[in-house]
């Protein structure tokens, strides 16, 4: 053979052996997802995303968990529990036998270190964390102490019923201690608890490797290894699904929808996602919440928002404003039907939804006589500021917000735009320098105190760190949502939330727009995924055939 | 020359003085707040404060600046805001991805587009000509997400030849030496990783080769013809040469010059990352890491980004510098 036509020939091979799909064997069981971005941190304590929150509800647990698929509690790690008689200590009984993956028991000395070492800044692991969860959902715990081995109290400063859903969080998950000791500063990169999967690797925006926990003190997973590898375009993560690369993706983009249920080789699982969308009015009633303590109390006075709009201020403007809305065309054409509408601040499926509150009809005529019983038979001018980023309770805010002013012209009432960037926008519409403003909200631990009292109660319309941003005070209100917080009684929680409800659906301060539903998207031959409410991503139950 | 090489390097020391004040001032004078961002929606004041504090990012910006530098000159750019990790090892972890991204796509860009470039140069106004500057003009106006989407739609779901997203086949064991994958699996001998590898990179490498392979083509002929026109290559032509010699041996050297300039150039901005190719190809590289850095706001990881990107833009100028001298007959140092 000639030196060339060898060259050729070589050159020849390499390209095929380049371009030939060269099958992988797949190990029995691998399942790799397509997440849309890496995880900060492998901390469960330290993290506040939803990419970190996935990768850390496999390797994890805590004392409690959620029943598949609902926000019920049931034991975990934790045995049994008991509620003492003024509601402020919480005793639980440890589960015995429980190894962490690099073989520390797992006893009550690891969940004092996994509570501890976020509230207690004199802890010597204090320094290596934020913490931001902590000090958001569970400033109520004054401490954690351990009576035996396998048994911890939790002391509450106040009674907080909702304190059960939030242990249910991957905020309170116990980490080995061992391991935090092994590896310090940097245990964030070595995450080790006692959850369904170890962790192996984790290449930074590349993916993480997980593999089956073969001591796990339930049945060892179905899966061998499980795979979250980052795709951030939606088109490609699509891609990388159909032709198998992947066998299950998140967020797939809205206008995806039909040819992913076109296609027999996937399966689309759809659900209600825990999280509301809405239009907030400013209706002016702020304070400085000088102790920082989330309670407005007697020495905090109420004092006008910047934001401070007199038509606004009035429930038959704001009731006129809900009226002028076309909330089914706004979730059939620009949520693309991938959400429903809402007429409650909080999603249908949680504790405490009031069905019986009658929706505000699309009625311009109607918002046209309120707006005159008002005094303002040719509207005014009104400034809405409208999100610069797309959220998972509001696709494509500006189209939603042109839509909206298009409403409001038909009764006479003149929207301006006021756009700036996400972390602005946060900071400026928790200061109440809005009129009005898109924004909403996505549960954290299922319990409707995390809509309800942080979203719509007076005590969260601090100047600078409002969560209700509607600015909205009505004292019965907070008195029903603080009531529903003190009392472990479920059906008397309901009830309170329900009035509450009510009453802010006649005070009218919010336009609730839509639930916007969650989606995830599974090859066929993927089996045992269930959705879970808050959207979190437990593979323990999943097979691949 | 030495002497050149040494007073080039430090002159690096200013350059990279004058980008950290710039990017400082730049990432800090942009509204948003770290501290905010991180904590997360709604998080209580006592939590941003602790974070504030805790990144210095309660203290005045010129001592924030002081620290930063104090920091930087000892080697330590700190650690990221948002991750937690050292911004250093952040940019280590990432940087080998897009180089060896880069490498390819240059080197695709080069071959195909000095051959374009002297071949339409020498074959001036004829249809290989038209032909090949058609498709550099649509190489250069193409808007890559939408070229990176066609390839794999093509080549990754219709014909099934080459993988979609990512790096390497994730379920192929791969030992990380470092970091730059085609080395890594020469050294540890893992022929299997090396075609993995090769397979992934040929996608995302033609979709970053398009605009510099249709830069580099037009450059190569305009400058090709410029040279042809000029005396010298009328003395060799009038000396009996072959128009085969003439334009290979002679012609290309010189016309070679304004070419390397435009390599160089668009070597050292791809090192810094190509966003769109490593978004829609989930390639693990700097573009991406930097781009979520700005929207975080994640200061230190910004400042440490920008100082290592005009770090590498001297030394590929530099690099570029000394091949002239190579190159171009005229240039000589002493």
């Amino acid at each position: 053979m000639k030196g060339r036509s060898r060259i050729f020939l070589v050159l020849l091979l390499t390209a095929g052996l380049v371009f030939s799909t060269v099958a992988v064997a797949s190990a029995g069981g691998t399942l790799v997802f397509g997440s849309s971005g890496d995880a900060c941190r492998l901390d469960p304590a330290d993290v506040t995303d939803g990419e970190s929150i996935q990768r850390m509800d496999n390797i994890f647990e805590g004392l409690v968990e959620y029943k598949s698929g609902t926000t019920e509690i049931q034991p975990c790690l934790a045995t049994s529990w008991e509620t003492s008689k003024d509601g402020k200590e919480i005793t639980f009984k440890l589960r015995r036998g429980v190894k962490f993956h690099d073989g520390t028991d797992f006893n009550a000395d690891a969940v004092v270190f996994s509570f501890a070492r976020q509230y207690d800044p004199s802890h010597p692991y204090h320094q290596y964390g934020e913490w931001a969860y902590w000090g958001y959902m569970f400033s109520d715990i004054e401490k954690v102490v351990k009576i035996d081995d396998y048994t911890v109290k939790i002391v509450l400063k106040r009674i907080n019923a909702s304190i059960m859903t939030s242990l249910a969080m991957f905020t309170v998950c116990i980490v080995s201690p061992t391991n935090a000791e092994k590896y310090k500063e940097d245990a964030f990169k070595y995450p080790c608890g006692t959850g369904p999967f170890k962790f192996v690797e984790w290449v930074k925006a590349d993916h993480i490797t997980l593999e089956a926990n073969d001591n796990y003190w339930r049945e060892r997973p179905k899966l061998d290894r499980l795979i979250f590898k980052v795709i951030p375009d939606a088109s490609a993560r699509l891609m990388s699904l159909e032709v198998g690369e992947v066998q299950g993706i998140e967020y797939p983009d809205p206008t995806h929808l039909d040819r992913i249920k076109a296609n027999k080789n996937l399966k689309l699982l759809t659900q209600p996602g825990m999280n509301i969308g809405y239009m907030a009015m400013d209706c002016g009633h702020g304070y400085k919440d000088v102790n920082e303590n989330g309670v407005r109390d007697a020495d905090e006075p109420w004092e006008k928002t910047p934001g401070y709009f007199e038509p606004l201020t009035m429930k038959k403007v704001r009731q006129a404003i809900n009226y002028a809305i076309n909330k089914r065309s706004i979730v059939d054409d620009l949520y693309k039907r991938t959400a429903i509408v809402a007429k409650n601040g909080m999603p249908p499926f949680m504790l405490g939804y009031n069905d019986e509150v009658k929706d505000y009809p699309y009625d311009p005529k109607k918002a046209r006589e309120l707006l005159a019983e008002a005094g303002y038979p040719d509207g005014f001018e009104v400034t809405l500021y409208v999100m610069p980023v797309s959220r998972p309770y509001m696709f494509d805010p500006p189209k939603i917000g042109e839509a909206i002013q298009g409403y409001l012209a038909d009764v006479g009432i003149t929207v301006r735009f006021y756009q700036v960037d996400w972390a602005t926008y946060i900071d400026e519409t928790e200061f109440g320098r809005h009129q009005m403003c898109l924004l909403g909200w996505t549960g954290d631990n299922g319990d409707p105190d995390n809509f309800m009292n942080v979203l719509y109660g007076a005590n969260a319309c601090s100047i600078g760190t409002a969560g209700n941003q509607a600015f909205y005070n009505n004292e019965e209100v907070q008195d029903l949502l603080s009531k529903a917080l003190q009392t472990y009684d479920v059906e008397k929680r309901a009830e309170y939330y329900k009035k509450a409800q009510e009453i802010i659906h006649e005070d009218a301060p919010w336009v609730y727009i839509a639930h916007a539903n969650q989606h995830v998207v599974f090859r066929k031959n993927v089996y045992g995924y269930t959705l879970h409410p808050t959207s979190r991503k437990f593979f323990y139950p999943v097979w691949v055939e | 020359m030495k002497w050149y090489i040494t007073k080039r390097l430090l002159m690096l020391i200013p350059v990279l003085l004058g980008t950290s004040i710039i990017a400082f001032s730049l990432i800090h004078l942009a509204p948003g707040d770290p501290a905010r961002t991180m904590a997360g929606e709604h998080a209580s004041q006592q939590v941003i404060n602790a974070i504030r504090e805790k990144y210095g990012l309660d203290k005045p910006l010129y001592i924030q600046y002081g620290i930063w530098l104090n920091r930087a000159l000892h080697g330590d750019m700190g650690r990221s805001i948002v991750s937690n990790e050292y911004v250093t090892r952040e940019i280590l972890d990432r940087f080998p991805n897009t180089f060896e991204l880069t490498l390819f796509s240059m080197i695709l860009a080069i071959i195909i587009g000095t051959i374009a470039g002297i071949i339409s140069a020498s074959k001036q106004y004829s249809i290989l000509d038209y032909t090949f500057m058609g498709i550099a003009l649509f190489g250069v106006s193409m808007p890559v997400f939408w070229l990176g989407i066609m390839l794999m739609m093509i080549f990754g779901v219709f014909l099934r030849w080459l993988p979609i997203s990512g790096r390497i086949d994730i379920l192929i064991p791969l030992q990380r030496v470092t970091g730059f994958y085609l080395l890594d699996s020469i050294i540890t001998g893992n022929f299997t990783a090396l075609i993995s590898t090769l397979r992934y990179l040929i996608l995302p490498s033609i979709a970053l080769a398009t605009i510099p392979m249709a830069t580099i083509a037009r450059v190569s002929r305009s400058s090709m013809l410029e040279v042809l026109r000029q005396d010298f290559i009328r003395t060799e032509r009038a000396k009996g040469l072959s128009e085969r010699a003439v334009i290979y041996k002679h012609a290309v050297r010189n016309a070679m010059i304004p070419v390397i300039t435009v390599i160089g150039l668009n070597f050292g901005l791809l090192l810094a990352g190509a966003i769109l190719t490593e978004t829609v190809f989930a390639w693990p590289g700097i573009g991406r890491y930097v781009v979520s850095a700005v929207r975080m706001r994640d200061y230190p990881a910004v400042q440490g980004c920008v100082l290592f990107f005009a770090f590498m833009f001297v030394i590929v100028n530099l690099i570029t510098d000394i091949i002239y001298i190579y190159i171009d007959p005229r240039i000589h140092y002493k």
